[in-house]
């Protein structure tokens, strides 16, 4: 498998779009690059394991190098394992449910569409590169497009949340990118490539500085409490697509470089800050359910929510057990989806009833009964229902900090779980007051779920309930890489 | 002897020979400036093409001239900054009655910069200097019935023969110190006493104020406004780049044996800019000084790199400059072709701009997140590897501060963005008609934002000319 066609696929659809002449190409052209990547993601996830099974037990498979900047040791270096696998195929999902979700754009749709492949562009890179100075030129590429597709296609107060959130994810970058430097100065070896870093043993000094940087600015990403302010307000006013992506992908950029990068290459930092990370996500966990309870507008319920279940990633992590890190990147891809899936319902309801306010709709399961029973099934994946995704994950991170087994780990467990009881009332609450009840006047002649909308629900809930009923081929596919990253936890225990 | 007079100073040379061309057209011939704005810029085109062939390395005149293969490319820089500059400001050129005297004047200015890349001792330095400094303050009076750009003439002026003052006396007091002018004899003589310092730190002033760093700013502001857009764009981008480079050699090579006293020098100046550049930024309503104090704030960032000491530094700060040239042309480009066809100025005005002018917008778009550090830009490499060579150090302190800084400038840049792409507005600008020249210069100016960045050879290449 050659991974960079991952890459210049987007490149080339958003080539394609720039040529094409009316809307509807655009749109046609977008849908056949997303399904490309999609069915590239698969062909990836089948390649991968044949070679795994073919008895392939290099950490990293299809590697490959490019010297890009020698001046600087800087490496076009990518490759997969488990984890980035696993990212990729949520990414391919999020991306075709997010193209097929805005076929009614008529706003600039060429741009719409070039700016929304370009950010798939970003997380696929990122999720590839073993570079660290690539992961972060990849991390850093999707602000332009984040930043406009807010802007000018959201609603609400747009301008002024576009401007959060870029300039909070700069910050974010920018702490990342002070870390980086102490990783690459403070080396042994002056090298940015991530597999180098990892078997050398950066100074414990540079790790006690660099590690909170890294671990901070890839948090503010994923809504690393008390920097998750962007959220609520980046996610309510994007446009549904952009939402999607924001929450689907985005956000587990900032999980998988906590993972991938500041625990990886700097255990001992891990060691030491474990505690706060537990603490500052117990925090967030519990603060997003109930904030979430507060909430009347939908989007902000499933922004506040997604503070909530991020929260989780970050938990998984900080426990430093091999199972509730297993758990944290099954939450990353189980949220993707369920949170993408969650994004695209609203945008549907919204689009027919021009309001998010949960207590102005009712009964809407008269008539749109797809849209619905689709809302009910994110909403139940959401609070953690057997059978579908969320419940899988979140089960993994609980029993993987179980096992931690002083008073402080078990009682920030308990904290956590509680926060599913909070989830359940939120959930239930809004879902009870949108689709039951009496049909609400003006909304009799309301449609159901056209075909391009009903594909997109079909995509994401194919992929939840893949999760929910059979786990072990996720589980399977990352806790390999997990252990790697224990293992190095493992020697500095050892070590000390 | 000839011969190598000639090579080795084929790049000025040129200069002249296009000065002087220039010169006997404007008196002998009476051709329109619709026929010689096209002959300008193919010569300019010539002189880009000739900066990068033959190039030689070697001394003239006992070392008071040296050239080698990093001044060469050096001095390509410049040229391919004029050649933009005569491509992008077509219009106001071909309208400009004295559209002759305004080349030679501006050639004249690089013709000085050159020298002055070149230079081996003080006393060549300054005659270098000072010929590229008197052009430009004529140049901003080029607006004749303007009474800002007279006033910015005149500050321009003034300050600059402040500052010539303040060197000349840094010079004469390293002469007292030292006993020499030469460049390749001053570092074997210096041993940090106060009177060296004294000298290091008048010279260094002097560059301060070229570079309008803070605190010796404040002249910058004004005559960016009042000047031509075509003359602001000279002083910001082609001016700055030729004292970043001539600062190069200075501390690199001259001061040398003093680095640790400049390095926190440099350092504290450094962080002063970049914060004052970038909160004055952040409230300019008027686009050219929007873009003078940006300019201010991106000078602070080239002076992280300028604080390595090290072939790292030089080859950052040239790299940088490179990529500054796009992408800051390619902003006044626009900010000019608007001025001149509506004469609006100011960023509300720009508001809507891309319902109209969807090329431009682009355009400008990319330069503005270029002078960010946005990937896929080549700003982004440019400042990273600035702040990646100011690290080397291990200085956290420093380099958490201009990481800092790029969020803040990132704001005052989105704030364009925000107006051209979101903002709604009833009487946008009309649509602009562009020059075939000057839209030829916006596409170079692109293109070199994006490849500049992502093709590395560009960065490999100028490494190894600093080794």
């Amino acid at each position: 498998m050659n991974l960079p066609v991952l890459i210049l696929l987007p490149l080339l659809t958003a080539v394609v779009i720039l040529l094409m002449r009316n809307a509807t190409q655009v749109k046609w052209a977008a849908l056949a690059g997303a399904a490309a990547q999609f069915v590239l993601a698969f062909a990836l996830l089948f390649a991968f394991r044949s070679e795994r099974a073919a008895g392939n037990e290099a950490q990293m498979l299809f590697e490959l190098q490019y010297n890009w900047f020698p001046a600087w040791h800087i490496s076009f270096h990518l490759g997969v394992d488990g984890i980035s696998v696993a990212m990729i195929l949520l990414t391919s999902f999020v991306v075709i449910a997010g193209v097929l979700v805005s076929w009614n754009v008529e706003k600039m749709t060429k741009e719409f569409y070039f700016l929304l492949i370009l950010l798939s562009l970003g997380a696929y890179g990122f999720f590839m590169s073993l570079d660290l100075f690539i992961l972060f030129f990849f991390l850093e590429i999707a602000v332009i497009p984040k930043y406009l597709l807010i802007g000018i296609w959201g609603s609400g107060k747009k301008e002024y949340a576009a401007n959060k959130l870029a300039l909070m994810l700069m910050g974010g970058s920018a702490l990342v990118l002070v870390g980086l430097l102490g990783a690459y100065f403070g080396s042994p070896t002056k090298t940015f490539d991530l597999m180098t870093l990892s078997q050398l043993n950066i100074p414990v000094s540079v790790q006690h500085i660099c590690f909170p940087l890294l671990f901070v600015g890839f948090g503010v990403f994923t809504a690393l409490f008390p920097f998750h302010t962007w959220v609520p307000d980046g996610h309510s006013s994007a446009p549904t697509a952009g939402s999607m992506f924001l929450a689907g992908i985005s956000m587990k950029l900032g999980g998988y470089g906590c993972l991938r990068v500041a625990t990886y290459i700097m255990p001992d930092g891990a060691k030491e800050y474990a505690n706060i990370i537990i603490v500052l996500s117990a925090i967030a966990i519990l603060y997003g359910a109930f904030a979430t309870m507060m909430q009347k507008d939908l989007k902000y319920i499933n922004a506040y929510s997604s503070v909530s279940h991020c929260g989780f990633v970050l938990l998984g992590i900080g426990m430093l057990t091999k199972t509730a890190m297993t758990g944290a990147v099954m939450q990353m891809v189980s949220h993707g989806l369920m949170t993408a899936l969650f994004f695209a319902v609203i945008g549907m309801i919204y689009e027919r009833t021009h309001t998010r306010q949960v207590n102005e709709m009712g009964g809407l399961l008269k008539v749109m009964p797809f849209i619905t029973t689709v809302l009910f099934i994110v909403g139940l994946c959401s609070l953690g229902l057997p059978g579908l995704s969320g419940f899988v994950a979140e089960m993994t991170v609980f029993m993987g900090s179980w096992q931690n087994t002083d008073a402080f780990h078990r009682i920030a467990t308990i904290a956590a779980c509680m926060s599913i009881v909070v989830t359940a009332v939120y959930i239930l609450r809004a879902i009870g007051q949108t689709a039951m009840g009496p049909l609400k006047a003006g909304y009799e002649n309301l449609t159901d779920a056209t075909w391009n909308e009903k594909a997109a629900a079909i995509i994401l809930i194919a992929g939840i309930v893949a999760i929910g009923v059979a786990p072990f081929w996720l589980n399977d596919l990352v806790s390999p890489a997990t252990e790697i990253i224990m293992k190095k936890l493992a020697a500095v225990t050892a070590g000390m | 002897m000839l011969n190598e007079f000639l090579i080795l100073m084929k790049s000025e040379l040129v200069l002249c020979c296009i000065i002087f061309l220039l010169l006997f057209i404007k008196v002998g011939t009476d051709m329109t400036n619709e026929r010689l704005v096209p002959l300008v810029q193919v010569l300019l085109l010539v002189n880009v093409v000739a900066s990068f062939i033959f190039n030689q390395e070697g001394t003239l005149f006992g070392g008071l001239f040296t050239t080698n293969a990093l001044m060469a490319f050096q001095k390509s820089i410049l040229s391919i900054g004029i050649y933009l500059i005569s491509l992008l400001f077509a219009d106001w050129l071909k309208k400009s009655e004295h559209m002759p005297e305004f080349f030679i004047l501006m050639l004249s200015a690089v013709l000085g910069m050159f020298f002055m890349i070149s230079s081996g001792s003080l006393l060549m330095f300054f005659l270098a200097l000072e010929l590229s400094t008197i052009p430009v303050a004529a140049m901003a009076n080029f607006d004749l019935e303007k009474k800002l750009s007279s006033e910015a003439a005149m500050k321009m002026i003034l300050s600059s023969a402040f500052s010539s003052g303040i060197l000349l006396f840094g010079i004469s007091l390293i002469y007292g110190a030292t006993g020499t002018i030469n460049f390749a004899e001053i570092p074997a003589l210096l041993d940090g006493s106060p009177l060296q310092i004294l000298a290091f730190v008048f010279l260094f002033t002097a560059f301060a104020f070229k570079l309008s760093i803070v605190p010796f700013h404040l002249w910058t502001a004004d005559v960016y406004e009042g000047s031509p857009v075509a003359v602001t764009s000279f002083l910001s981008v082609i001016s700055k780049g030729s004292i970043a480079f001539i600062l190069l050699t200075t501390l690199y090579k001259v001061f040398a044996p003093m680095q640790e006293i400049w390095y926190n020098m440099v350092m504290l100046l450094s962080v002063i800019t970049m914060i004052v550049g970038n909160l004055f930024a952040l409230r300019q309503q008027n686009i050219k000084r929007f873009l003078a104090f940006s300019s201010i704030a991106q000078v602070g960032f080239i002076l992280v790199g300028l604080s390595s000491n090290s072939p790292h530094g030089t080859a950052s700060v040239v790299y940088f400059i490179l990529i500054y040239i796009f992408s800051n042309l390619a902003a006044f480009g626009v900010a000019g072709a608007i001025s001149q066809q509506t004469g609006k100025e100011r960023i509300d005005d720009f508001k809507g701009l891309y319902q109209t002018n969807p090329f431009i917008s682009w355009v400008l778009a990319l330069a503005l997140f270029s002078l960010a550090g946005i990937p896929p830009t080549a700003g982004f490499f440019g400042k990273l590897f600035l702040i990646t060579a100011g690290a080397s150090k291990g200085n956290y302190f420093f380099i958490t501060v201009a990481a800092l800084n790029l969020i803040v400038s990132l704001y005052y840049y989105l704030r364009i963005i925000r107006a051209v792409f979101m903002d709604k507005n009833d009487q946008p600008i009309e649509k602009i008609i562009l020059l075939p020249a000057t839209k030829l210069g916006m596409l170079i100016c692109g293109a070199g934002i994006i490849l500049t960045g992502l093709l590395s050879w560009v960065y490999d290449y100028i490494t190894s000319l600093t080794m």
